[in-house]
């Protein structure tokens, strides 16, 4: 297990009701971390159409996630 | 310079900002809040964004534009917060020593902008409920178990 800190953005900040969260994950990527809390971030959306970000840096959703990384859960954007 | 804010947008101070004699071709996109999407009237926008990865990811755009197309200067701003109809949402800005480059750096960089910043926009309608823009399946998940 690790600790991750997670944040929502948007639609998944109004669903999940809070901005972010430390939880206790049995994850290797951010895929699983988008996965695993799908109960939270509530979005129907395959994670190919989000965005992600680890401790601030732009990430892919084979990004690896280690103890205490901070994941940044994006909805799909729309800029402009 | 990539910046984003809640102020209003000075397009003139911006333009100025970027004068250079050896400009022969000056490129200005700005995106203003239309007041309809797809036949809903819209009443007005509002944005929200993840500043710190908008910064970083934004002045990434900007310097691959002018790695790209050999500009001379490039500059961008967007607004948060809530914009009424008609208000100037994002600006962009090139000069360039010809009008080619300039046009095509400007086209890149909204393009960039509208698909990689962590930006999302809430569209308030005069006829119904607010709607996150590009989240339609999330809005039918939302529906379909309220609550979860």
């Amino acid at each position: 297990m690790k600790s991750v800190h997670v944040r929502y953005f948007a639609m998944f900040r109004e669903k999940a009701g809070i901005s972010g969260e430390t939880l206790q994950l049995d994850v290797e990527t951010t895929s699983d971390v988008f996965e695993q809390t799908r109960d939270r971030h509530g979005s129907a959306e395959p994670s190919a159409h989000c965005k992600v970000a680890v401790n601030d840096v732009m990430a892919n959703w084979q990004t690896p996630v280690a103890d205490g990384d901070t994941v940044l859960l994006f909805p799909p954007v729309a800029g402009g | 310079m990539f910046r984003i804010n809640d102020r209003v947008i000075d397009s003139e101070a911006l333009k100025t900002a970027m004068a250079d004699p050896a400009a022969g071709g000056f490129c200005v996109f700005e995106g203003w809040v239309r007041n309809e999407n797809e036949d809903r009237p819209v009443e007005r926008l509002e944005y929200e964004a993840y500043e710190p990865l908008c910064v970083t990811e934004g002045e990434a755009v900007l310097a691959e534009a002018s790695e790209r197309f050999g500009i001379l200067g490039a500059s961008c701003q967007h607004r948060t917060g809530l914009l009424e109809i008609g208000e100037c949402a994002v600006w962009v800005g090139v000069a360039a020593a010809h009008r080619d480059e300039a046009f095509k750096a400007c086209r890149y960089i909204i393009d960039e902008i509208k698909v990689r910043l962590p930006i999302w926009k809430k569209e308030h309608y005069v006829d119904g409920p607010s709607v996150w823009v590009n989240c339609e399946r999330c809005s039918k998940h939302q529906t379909a178990k309220p609550g979860t």
